[in-house]
C-alpha cells in the first residue's frame, strides 16, 4: 500500500517539487499545509503515515504536543534515532527536514521517503544559491556598465580602456570588479556633481 | 576575530576551547540576556564570537542542539529536563546553569470568554483564584470545550496555565481543551475565535491587548512570584568538551544580565530588541512589557509591574535544584513521566548551581550558598547570603518545600498522574538517596 505522506513547508515553489517528487516515487502526498491551517484537523482528517516538516516551520511545536494528548487521534512522533540504517538525523537536520510517524507507521519506510526530501531540499538550496549568485553578477555587469560610461565620457577612453581601468583598480585594491565599479561612480558623484540624464 | 587575553589580574580564566559558536533563540522578550551579551559586546569581551540563530520552533531549537547545529540554547525551563530524561522521542542529557530569566509569561482571553465570566461573578477579576472560578462556572454552563493554546508540551507555560485551571477544580486534560500552537499566531487565532485564551510569554500578551484583541487576566508573577522560566541549556556532552568555554559564555551572560536588568537600559534593551530584529513587534509593545506597564485585570491598580520581567536581581540567573524539582513534580502530575526516579538526584544531573558559582567568582558577583529554597513563603523581599531576594508567594497560598517533593505531587486533587506514588515515596527516603 502506498505511504501516505503530509508536506509542511513555508516555502511553496519547494514544497511544489516535493510533492511531485514524491508522487513520481509512488508516495500518496495527501497535504500540503503552510501556516494557519488548523493543523490538528488536517492530519485527523487526511491521516498521513508520515509527516514531512521544514525545520523552519513554527508548527513543529503543535505536531510535537499531539503524541502527548491522551485522546484518540494521530500521534505522530518525530523520528530522532540514529541507526546506521537509517538516513541521518544530522544530515536531515542540516538539510532543513524533520520528518514524523504516525501511529506504528514502520520507520525503517521512512528511509526512502527521507532521501527522497533530503535530496530536494539540498537541490532547491543549490538553486537558490546560484540564483543569488547570477542576480550578484547582474548587479555587478550594471554596475562595470556605467563606470564605464562615466570613464568613457569623462576620458574620453575607449570601452576596452575603461573596461581595463576598472579591472586594474579591481586588482590593485583586491577588491570584486563589482566594487571597484561601484568606487568609480561614487567618485565621479562627488568630483562631477549631480547631472543625471 | 582577534581573541582578546583575559588578563584580569586575579581570574583563573581559561582560554575557551571554541570560540565561534552559534546560539539559538527564539522571538520573545527573554532572549533579552542573550541578545545583550552579543549587541553590548559581552560576548566578544571573553574572547567568543556569537551568532545567535532566531529558531521557528522549541522542537528545532532542541534538534538543532541535539545533532550540534547549535552550541546552545534559549530552551524552556524544563526541556533539558523532558530530554535528560528521555521523555522526548530521544534521550540526551542537557544541562543549564544559567537561569535567562524569572516571570514574563500572562494569560489572556478573549473579550466574548471575559464577558462570560463576569456574567458569573461581577468580582471575577478580584484574584487569580475568583477568576479560576468564575471560569469554571463558564465551563460547566457552556455548550462546548472551550481551547486554550500554550507554547509546547514542556513549558511552564503549560504547567501555569494547568496549576491556574486546576486550582478551582477545573480538569485540564476533561474540561478543556490545551493546544500548542506557536506564539505569533495566539493573537490571530484569539480574534478569530478559533481558541478562547492563551498563555505565553511577550510580546503577545500586550499585542492582544493593544489591538483590542483580548484581555490579560493574570500574570505567570501573580501565579507565582518570581518563577523560573527560560534557561540557557546545552549538552552535557558540550559541556565536558567545552569547559572553560562554557564558563565564558555564562561570565558574558552574567553581565549581560546585570546590564538587561538596569531600570536606565530598559528603554536600550527595547530598541536592540526591535530594531536588530530580534522580535517582530512594534517598539511600544515590547517596551510597555520591559517597562512593566502591561494591562493585568486580576491586579490592584496600584501595584507595580517592575518585577513583570527579571533578568538579574533577586538571584534571577542562579539555576535552583529546587525550581528544577517543581518542574519535575508537574510533569509527573501531568502524567508526563511515568518512571520511577530519585527526583533530588536527577535535578542535581541537570540544573547545575556550581557552574555558575564558580562563573560567578570570577566577576566579584554574589551567589547562594544553597542549591535549593523553599517556595511560597516570602510575601515580602528577603535576604539570602546578602543578596536581596524577591517575594516568591504562590497565588493559592501553597508552599513547596523541595524536601517533600513526592508529598507535594501527592496532594494535589486535579491530576493525570501517571506512576506509582508509593514507588516514587520510596525511592526518595531511601537512606544515602540525598
Amino acid at each position: 500500500m502506498n505511504l501516505r505522506v503530509m508536506l509542511i513547508d513555508q516555502n511553496r515553489g519547494r514544497v511544489a517539487i516535493l510533492e511531485q517528487a514524491l508522487i513520481d516515487n509512488g508516495y500518496e502526498v495527501v497535504a500540503r499545509s503552510s501556516v494557519e491551517d488548523n493543523l490538528i484537523q488536517r492530519i485527523s482528517e487526511t491521516k498521513p503515515d508520515v509527516i514531512i516538516v521544514d525545520m523552519e516551520s513554527p508548527d513543529r511545536d503543535t505536531l510535537e504536543s499531539m503524541r502527548c494528548i491522551s485522546r484518540d487521534q494521530p500521534k505522530p512522533i518525530v523520528m530522532f534515532t540514529e541507526r546506521s540504517d537509517q538516513f541521518s538525523i544530522t544530515e536531515a537536520v542540516k538539510a532543513g527536514i524533520s520528518a514524523y510517524v504516525v501511529d506504528g507507521m514502520n520507520p525503517g519506510r521512512l528511509n526512502a521517503i527521507m532521501e527522497v526530501a533530503m535530496a530536494r531540499f539540498r537541490e532547491y538550496q543549490a538553486l537558490r544559491d546560484e540564483l543569488e549568485e547570477t542576480k550578484s553578477q547582474l548587479e555587478d555587469r550594471k554596475l562595470i556598465d556605467k563606470a564605464k560610461g562615466i570613464l568613457m565620457k569623462l576620458k574620453g577612453m575607449s570601452e576596452d580602456d575603461a573596461y581595463r581601468m576598472i579591472q586594474k583598480i579591481s586588482m590593485d585594491r583586491n577588491i570584486k570588479i563589482g566594487e571597484a565599479a561601484r568606487n568609480v561612480i561614487m567618485v565621479a558623484d562627488l568630483l562631477v556633481g549631480d547631472d543625471k540624464p | 576575530m582577534e581573541t582578546i587575553s583575559n588578563n584580569k589580574g586575579t581570574t583563573t580564566m581559561q582560554e575557551p576551547e571554541k570560540a565561534d559558536l552559534c546560539f539559538g533563540i527564539m522571538a520573545l522578550s527573554d532572549c533579552a540576556v542573550m541578545a545583550v551579551a552579543r549587541e553590548k559586546g559581552f560576548f566578544e569581551q571573553q574572547g567568543l564570537n556569537v551568532r545567535l540563530s532566531k529558531e521557528a520552533s522549541w522542537a528545532s531549537i532542541r534538534d538543532k542542539v541535539v545533532v550540534g547545529e547549535l552550541d546552545g540554547a534559549q530552551m524552556l525551563a524544563a526541556m533539558p529536563i523532558a530530554a535528560s530524561l528521555g521523555i522526548e522521542p530521544f534521550h540526551v542529557p542537557m544541562i543549564t546553569a544559567f537561569s535567562l530569566g524569572l516571570n514574563g509569561n500572562a494569560i489572556t482571553v478573549s473579550d466574548s470568554l471575559l464577558q462570560q465570566m463576569y456574567a458569573m461573578d461581577s468580582d471575577a477579576m478580584v484574584s487569580p483564584i475568583t477568576a479560576a472560578r468564575a471560569l469554571k462556572k463558564v465551563i460547566t454552563s457552556f455548550d462546548r470545550k472551550l481551547v486554550f493554546a500554550h507554547v509546547y508540551p514542556y513549558s511552564s507555560h503549560n504547567y501555569e496555565l494547568r496549576y491556574w485551571l486546576a486550582s478551582a477544580g477545573i480538569d485540564p486534560d476533561e474540561d478543556v481543551q490545551l493546544i500548542v500552537i506557536p506564539p505569533a499566531q495566539m493573537v490571530s487565532h484569539l480574534g478569530e475565535g478559533d481558541i478562547d485564551g492563551y498563555c505565553v510569554g511577550e510580546p503577545w500578551n500586550g499585542q492582544a491587548v493593544q489591538s483590542g484583541i483580548g484581555h490579560t487576566l493574570v500574570t505567570s508573577y501573580d501565579l507565582w512570584n518570581n518563577k523560573p522560566e527560560k534557561v540557557f541549556a546545552v549538552q552535557q556532552d558540550w559541556l565536558d568538551r567545552y569547559p572553560a568555554t562554557h564558563q565564558a559564555v555564562l561570565v558574558a551572560m552574567l553581565q549581560a544580565a546585570r546590564w538587561a536588568d538596569h531600570p536606565d537600559n530598559r528603554e536600550e534593551l527595547a530598541a536592540i530588541l526591535c530594531n536588530r530584529g530580534y522580535i517582530d513587534a512594534p517598539l511600544e509593545v515590547v517596551s510597555t512589557s520591559l517597562h512593566g506597564n502591561l494591562e493585568v485585570l486580576c491586579r490592584h491598580p496600584a501595584q507595580s509591574l517592575s518585577d513583570f520581567n527579571v533578568f538579574f536581581r533577586y538571584a534571577a540567573s542562579f539555576p535552583w535544584v529546587s525550581h528544577a524539582q517543581w518542574f519535575i513534580s508537574q510533569m509527573y502530575r501531568w502524567g508526563q513521566i511515568g518512571e520511577v526516579l530519585n527526583i533530588r538526584q536527577v535535578a542535581k544531573y541537570i540544573y547545575r548551581p556550581d557552574l555558575y558559582r564558580q562563573a560567578a567568582q570570577l566577576v566579584g558577583i554574589p551567589c547562594p550558598l544553597e542549591d535549593e529554597k523553599v517556595e511560597g513563603c516570602h510575601a515580602e523581599k528577603w535576604s539570602l547570603n546578602d543578596i536581596e531576594m524577591g517575594r516568591d508567594l504562590f497565588f493559592d497560598g501553597s508552599v513547596f518545600n523541595p524536601d517533600n517533593v513526592v508529598d507535594y505531587i501527592d496532594h494535589f486533587d486535579v491530576n493525570s498522574l501517571n506512576v506509582d506514588i508509593d514507588a516514587l515515596k520510596t525511592v526518595a527516603n531511601r537512606p544515602g538517596a540525598q
